[in-house]
């Protein structure tokens, strides 16, 4: 499924501040299409910063990124572009709570890739198909349980017909009984080939999926491998130490 | 249910039954007792009688107060009132016999034929008597226009709405001051090719073609090509002459003037206050800058000393020969000076607003305007329905203060009227301050209860 010579994303020699504080250090990172990347770390260790970097909600001070063989610099017109092919699922849903369920997945394809109504509610339609609540359609975000929510945010990202799919935590805000329907989802889109960087804890889902596990801590890149690698033999202290924490129980 | 003999090991096998409530909590007794009876019925306890007691004392007074009160009132302008002047001996009607009439002595109440024989002159001011079917139709196309966009259920709200917003103010302006205003057409010529020029400059520059500098600022150069093209052309229909005898606004009075600038205060305010919110809240920091000043400055002055200003200190700064509308300037002072409080409410409504819609929306592509159009406002202007109604009821009274610069608003031709000696008599002022208070009373109530509607038709369309 990996596509070795069609490189999605780029980072390299990336660095980034909130003032003082150097947020993500020396980071250099190749991304292929059809990829699947975990990354996991302690909190306060870069990773959301770092996928969100790639669609230019944080600004990085140094270094280049890429995505799509577009960098991402100030000019409106190349993140624009990007944001068109670059979908992204919140910790907590970000819905629209004003717009029904079906509302908030036609937006963006009414009014940035200017789909004709019909065309991008049957569009809509269909994602809410393939993650399975159809008959929510019509309902406001407020009415769905948490893992629904989920769900119709990755939709909403999936009507836009994405290249790229970024998860930021998508099941940490999540009831415990509501991680499963959530992740399912998320593999079931990784089963058809979609390239994807999740910022995730959900480990049992990294060795499932990702191709990749990238492991940060204080700003770095300190460990990459495959899963299985990954968690067998850890190579560096910091991420035996990890992961001694997070699976120890 | 069994129980098993470990203390700490519990097996529930039978469901617990799902009992009703208890009688006091549900029905009519329950409302009665939940209401009225729960805080003085108590007696269990020394303090708890204590507490009851007093409770019922207060109750009583409050009650007492209240409606001797309300009888009193009610006296005042219903029962005891004198209704009509059948015999037309105008403030005779109201005095008493002590006073030289025929009504008893101990006789207070309200004198309403003089309230129904000024009424004309609340309404209208000193507007030309032949003139007011002008005044009288505006009003009603006004009132169509503002009834066709409260109802939800009619068809063609949005082409109505901007109707409203764009025909019916010039309709208005023609109808109520005549039109046929001097013009220059030569000027008017020039400012349109201006503007022309102006428009194609911002066409050109979004595309590239003039450099960086004037790409970004093409949509504000476009933007002001527009407005003064439209402003040249407004201009032009305001001097067309539509054969009606002109009155100029010296003449408006009564309800009319506190109306028009209530009204163009409130359909101003509001979007201009949106747009001073958002500037303060920009990334630009002369935007931000600018709009805070301007919140501040108006926010920072009375609306008295601004009509002042309005009145009497900007005609000493033009140069001579320019003048400017009295009303123009009071409806221009009004509206800044509303549209600076709308700009803080609704920067607390933007406020409210997660950190994540904006970002969502930025994730989706979604441009700053489409996002704030779509996402924001919305839900930021929703959350302050409240404020924002507060606004409009607070501006709707102040319309009262332009009785200063000496426009006759309905409270200022009350006051006019109370001087007329011919229905003068010890109850003629407060009669007339009754029916004042009422008229502006309807208006506010209507405004108030239209907000709590929308505000629990939006809150029960996005239940959380």
């Amino acid at each position: 499924m990996v596509i070795e010579d069609e490189v999605m994303i780029s980072m390299q020699a990336v660095n980034k501040w909130y003032g003082d504080f150097h947020v993500l250090k020396d980071i250099n990172l190749t991304v292929n299409k059809g990829e699947r990347i975990v990354v996991c770390g302690p909190s306060g260790s870069g990773k959301s910063t770092l996928i969100r970097c790639l669609n230019r909600l944080e600004e990085h001070q140094a270094g280049t990124i890429k995505v799509q063989g577009i960098e991402i610099n100030n000019d409106l017109k190349n993140i624009d572009e990007i944001r068109r092919e670059v979908g992204m699922v919140f910790q907590h849903f970000n819905l629209f709570p004003h717009l029904t369920i079906l509302e908030n997945c036609t937006l963006a394809p009414i009014w940035v890739r200017k789909t004709p109504k019909a065309e991008a509610e049957a569009i809509a339609m269909k994602y809410l198909e393939r993650v399975k609540i159809p008959e929510q359609a019509h309902k406001y975000p407020g009415q769905l349980s948490g893992g629904q929510q989920q769900r119709v945010a990755i939709a909403r990202s999936l009507c836009m017909e994405p290249k790229l799919m970024l998860f930021d935590e998508p099941t940490s805000a999540l009831d415990p009984e509501m991680i499963k329907e959530v992740l399912d989802t998320m593999v079931s889109l990784a089963e058809d080939g979609m390239s994807m960087i999740c910022v995730t804890h959900e480990m049992g889902f990294a060795r499932k999926v990702a191709n990749r596990v990238i492991f940060m801590d204080e700003g770095q890149i300190v460990e990459q491998n495959e899963p299985e690698e990954f968690f067998q033999n850890p190579q560096s202290d910091r991420t035996k130490l990890f992961l001694s924490q997070i699976l120890g129980h | 249910m069994t129980q098993h003999s470990h203390d700490s090991v519990f097996v529930r096998t039978v469901d617990a039954e799902t009992l009703p409530p208890p009688q006091n909590q549900s029905g009519i007794r329950g409302w009665l007792w939940r209401n009225l009876f729960y805080s003085v019925m108590d007696y269990s306890s020394v303090g708890a009688s204590v507490r009851s007691l007093a409770m019922l004392f207060f109750t009583v007074l409050v009650s007492y107060v209240g409606i001797t009160q309300l009888w009193y009132l009610l006296d005042f302008v219903f029962l005891s009132a004198v209704w009509s002047d059948p015999t037309g001996i105008k403030r005779e009607a109201c005095w008493t016999v002590s006073q030289g009439g025929t009504l008893p002595d101990d006789w207070h109440a309200a004198c309403w034929p003089f309230v129904f024989a000024k009424l004309k002159f609340l309404a209208y001011g000193p507007y030309p008597m032949d003139e007011l079917w002008r005044v009288n139709v505006t009003g009603l196309l006004g009132l169509a226009g503002i009834f066709w966009l409260l109802i939800e259920a009619l068809p063609f709200r949005r082409l109505v709405g901007v109707l409203m917003l764009t025909a019916y103010p010039v309709i208005a302006l023609i109808l109520l001051t005549g039109g046929a205003s001097d013009a220059n057409y030569v000027n008017s010529g020039a400012y349109i090719l201006v503007g022309l020029a102006l428009i194609t400059v911002g066409r050109l520059g979004q595309r590239g073609l003039l450099g960086v500098l004037a790409s970004d600022f093409a949509s504000i150069i476009g933007f002001v090509g527009w407005s003064l093209i439209v402003y040249q052309v407004l201009m032009l229909i305001f001097s067309v002459d539509v054969g009606l005898e002109p009155v100029g606004t010296g003449d408006w009075g009564g309800l009319l003037i506190t109306l028009v600038v209530a009204v163009t205060g409130i359909v101003v305010s509001l979007p201009l206050g949106v747009v001073l919110a958002l500037g303060r809240r920009s990334n630009m920091p002369v935007a931000r800058l600018l709009c805070t000043i301007f919140i501040e400055f108006w926010r920072g002055v009375p609306l008295i000393s601004v009509l002042f200003m309005a009145s009497v200190m900007i005609p000493l700064f033009l140069p001579e020969g320019v003048n400017f509308d009295k009303l123009m300037r009071a409806l221009i002072g009004v509206m800044l000076f509303s549209a600076a409080y709308m700009a803080e409410v609704v920067r607390g409504g933007l406020q409210a607003i997660d950190k994540g819609q904006y970002e969502a929306a930025e994730a989706m592509g979604l441009t700053y305007w489409q996002s704030m159009r779509q996402i924001i406002l919305p839900q930021a202007l929703t959350h302050v329905i409240p404020g924002i109604v507060n606004t409009f009821i607070g501006l709707f009274k102040d319309t009262t203060l332009v009785s200063i610069i000496g426009l006759f608003d309905l409270l200022g031709a009350g006051k006019s009227a109370i001087a007329d000696a011919s229905w003068s008599s010890p109850v003629q002022a407060i009669s007339i301050y009754l029916f004042v208070a009422f008229i502006f009373f309807v208006f506010c109530f209507g405004m108030s209860r239209y907000s709590i509607f929308m505000e629990n038709k939006l809150s029960k369309s996005r239940s959380h």
